[in-house]
């Protein structure tokens, strides 16, 4: 566990999450620090917690829930001192991120078999800039990636993969505009195979999660590539934008429902957005949030750590790891 | 799936409880306006928002409107659905004409949120009234963005004004604007890069461009899903842009539409359009009442009933609505009114905007499909006239015999018919409302 974690750290751009999520640092947060340096720990207190976790995009009842924990373990161990009962808020929220990072599955990358990535998502919310992130990640650690456009439905969404391909130096399969995803699908698993790709990463078409036949389209992908690779997709994300409200938990108990969803990325956390949606999901879903999106720049990706995240958006002392 | 309980069904379980203890008092309106502020929170309506809505919820209800009620909840429902209407604004707002044209529509908005799109189906939009559009592509960052609009446009039959990537934003919308001038296109559409409200440099650029072309509309694009951040967004660019109106985008999905309260009631702007699909005729006018009805939970009646009105005339929907309302609604009329609804549009879709069946129909969503029509049709087909207009007299032999004719299996035979009870009951419930003046009192609703 220990020695894991030594590896996790080197190994990863740390960084870079640092320096993206400072950005994201706003009112919210610094009200939060600011709430406890009150004197005294009393309902008004906890009735403003629980409107800036709201604020936040905690949502109602993980807010409820995140105060009453607070309030009984006060009440438990004696706490007077509101810096300390922040401590306790803090970590409430890590233990809270932690639920769902805890399923989160080894990645195992083997030689000559293609580790596949369907990226899924409702529109708008940064697939295929994400796709790009997820590239640039994994050249970092020498892996060759592969890209499929199996967003055939949005006009130029294959183009817009197609640039980033070519900046990324990524070969990129495609078809028109309007192709079947599914012969997308196929033509790229056999190209991974062919140049021994160590990854595909796929792009879908946008789709509402209310869209019972679009999802079904997904579930025929995945069938496809099982052809090729028993297991494929190795990993399949759902990528939320982290201005979404608590519709973002509708989504991802949808999407799981007709994909089996391995890993969640939170999209957008540069900015405003306040990212609270992590904790319904985490909380209700259980899916491992494994990355998180920080810019525009295909290098604006990070691990999602539930320490990290608690402490650079809530707390505003990211740096302190 | 339904996530979240609905609001008005929360309001009718709360006072439900409450009423069978017989008087109401002042706190039982504050539990009931806790549960107003859970659910509008639920639905990501801004926190401040909420804050000063359910103050003015209160006191109107403690105005003793529902306290001496006999049917506190659907009274409190009532207030609620007129107080989210005067948030929402009580007009439906059209897009200004300019003083000289061509009328030069600004999109803008964050990445994601769906302007390019929207350009596109705002030119169909107006096309369909006899202009002569031009969309500008001056998106000149995000990756093939204005490929994207070409496509669109090519797909629309559009003409679209591109420069490539190279130039300023500024220059091509400003050449833009000379080049309808000169060739006659009105109105304008310029599709602008999506952009983050604390992008200082960006923002300046909007500024920039507004300032050049001199637009009659500026509208922000936003998205139906945006959490509580949707008002620090809408603010931003509101103050920088003095912004004309909104186009809130996916609202297709099953976003309780939090968030077009939230920017309507902080900036005061007017939500001029809503995205309802992919295709590229999926832009609606905006109409409060029926936003205030899906906040509410209580479906969106009037946007199903539009649909049907544009399949069926005026006489023969009051004819239909006594009828239902009367509980005369037979099986014959059920399926010549099938007939009509295949004509409106996929199943799912008129499902969700049906009160109350939204959340459970969903459940069984997957299920549903197109198909089950013919199946529905093929077993009423099977029926004697007799039979369709008087299915109660339907007994097991008959059953069997329609199983057999339709080729389904008389279960379903059975479930049809326990399905069509429970519309009938269901409409002459609206019959009742409908007097009781809690529905328009002219309720063209045609099955």
């Amino acid at each position: 566990m220990v020695l894991s974690r030594l590896f996790r750290r080197r190994s990863e751009p740390d960084l870079q999450l640092e320096q993206g999520l400072a950005k994201t640092r706003r009112a919210v947060f610094t009200e939060i620090t600011r709430l406890f340096d009150r004197t005294t720990l009393d309902q008004e207190l906890y009735d403003d917690l629980e409107m800036l976790l709201i604020q936040a995009d905690v949502g109602w009842d993980v807010s409820q829930r995140l105060v009453h924990e607070l309030r009984s373990r006060v009440a438990s161990e004696r706490i007077e001192q509101p810096a300390l009962a922040r401590e306790v808020l803090r970590e409430e929220m890590i233990r809270l991120l932690e639920l769902a990072s805890q399923h989160r599955k080894v990645k195992i990358f083997q030689r000559g078999v293609p580790f596949v990535t369907m990226v899924v998502g409702v529109n708008g919310v940064g697939k295929t800039t994400s796709i790009a992130k997820l590239a640039a990640y994994h050249q970092r650690f020498g892996r060759t990636v592969m890209l499929a456009a199996g967003d055939t439905f949005r006009a130029a969404a294959i183009d817009q993969l197609a640039v980033w391909g070519e900046r990324l130096d990524v070969p990129v399969i495609a078809h028109q505009q309007g192709a079947d995803p599914g012969a997308v699908v196929f033509d790229a698993m056999q190209a991974a195979h062919a140049r021994a790709a160590d990854i595909l990463i796929v792009d879908t078409a946008g789709r509402l999660h209310t869209k019972h036949n679009l999802m079904a389209e997904l579930t025929k992908l995945r069938t496809i590539m099982q052809r090729h690779v028993d297991d494929a997709p190795q990993e399949v994300l759902l990528v939320i934008d982290a201005t979404t409200g608590q519709n973002g938990l509708v989504q991802a108990k949808q999407f799981s429902d007709s994909v089996a969803i391995t890993d969640i990325m939170i999209a957008k956390l540069d900015g405003t957005a306040k990212g609270g949606i992590a904790f319904s999901v985490a909380k209700e879903l259980g899916t491992p949030i494994s990355y998180i999106g920080t810019g525009e720049k295909a290098t604006d990706l990070a691990e999602f750590r539930p320490e990290t995240y608690v402490d650079s958006l809530f707390f505003g002392t990211g740096d302190e790891l | 799936m339904e996530m979240f309980e609905s609001l008005s069904d929360r309001l009718n379980e709360t006072f439900g409880r409450l009423s069978r203890k017989g008087r109401l008092t002042e706190q039982d309106v504050d539990e009931a306006m806790r549960e107003v502020r859970r659910a509008l929170l639920e639905a990501d309506v801004n926190f401040k928002v909420v804050k000063d809505f359910v103050a003015a919820l209160r006191e109107r209800a403690l105005g003793q409107d529902v306290l001496r009620s006999l049917t506190p909840a659907q009274t409190a429902i009532g207030i609620v659905n007129e107080e989210l209407i005067k948030v929402l604004g009580s007009t439906v707002e059209t897009l200004r004409a300019p003083d000289r044209p061509p009328q030069i529509l600004m999109l803008v908005g964050l990445q994601g949120s769906g302007k390019t799109t929207h350009a596109a189906k705002l030119a169909i939009h107006l096309r369909k009234s006899g202009r002569n559009p031009l969309l500008v592509a001056a998106d000149v960052y995000r990756p093939a963005a204005v490929n994207q609009l070409q496509a669109l446009g090519r797909q629309v039959n559009v003409p679209v004004y591109e420069e490539g990537i190279d130039k300023s934003p500024i220059d091509i919308a400003d050449r833009a604007l000379t080049f309808a001038r000169e060739r006659g296109f009105n109105p304008v559409i310029v599709d602008t890069a999506g952009r983050l409200q604390i992008d200082d440099r960006l923002m300046q650029e909007l500024v920039d461009i507004r300032d050049r072309i001199d637009p009659t509309e500026i509208l922000l694009v936003a998205d139906a899903m945006t959490g509580q951040e949707a008002v620090g967004v809408a603010e931003t660019f509101h103050e920088r842009l003095d912004v004309s109106g909104l186009i809130l985008t996916k609202m297709d999905g099953d976003a309780r539409g939090g968030a077009a309260l939230s920017i309507r009631a902080v900036t005061g702007v007017p939500i001029k359009f809503i995205g309802t699909g992919e295709k590229l005729d999926a832009l609606e006018p905006f109409y409060p009442e029926r936003l205030a009805g899906r906040i509410l939970g209580m479906g969106d009646v009037l946007s199903l009933i539009e649909r049907a009105q544009e399949q069926t005339d005026e006489q023969e929907a009051q004819r239909l609505q006594t009828r239902m309302f009367k509980g005369q609604f037979n099986l014959e009329d059920f399926l010549e009114q099938l007939q009509k609804i295949k004509k409106m549009g996929p199943l799912t879709q008129l499902l969700d905007m049906i009160p109350g069946l939204g959340g459970q129909m969903r459940q069984a969503n997957a299920q549903i499909s197109d198909d089950d029509y013919k199946h529905i049709e093929a077993i009423i087909y099977s029926m004697t006239p007799d039979e369709r207009r008087r299915p109660e007299i339907i007994g097991n032999r008959r059953r069997k015999r329609i199983a057999r004719g339709s080729g389904r299996n008389p279960a379903e035979v059975n479930q049809l018919l326990a399905q069509f009870r429970e519309m009938q009951k269901m409409m002459t419930q609206f019959g009742k409302m409908s007097k009781k003046g809690r529905l328009p009192a002219k309720l063209p609703f045609d099955f």
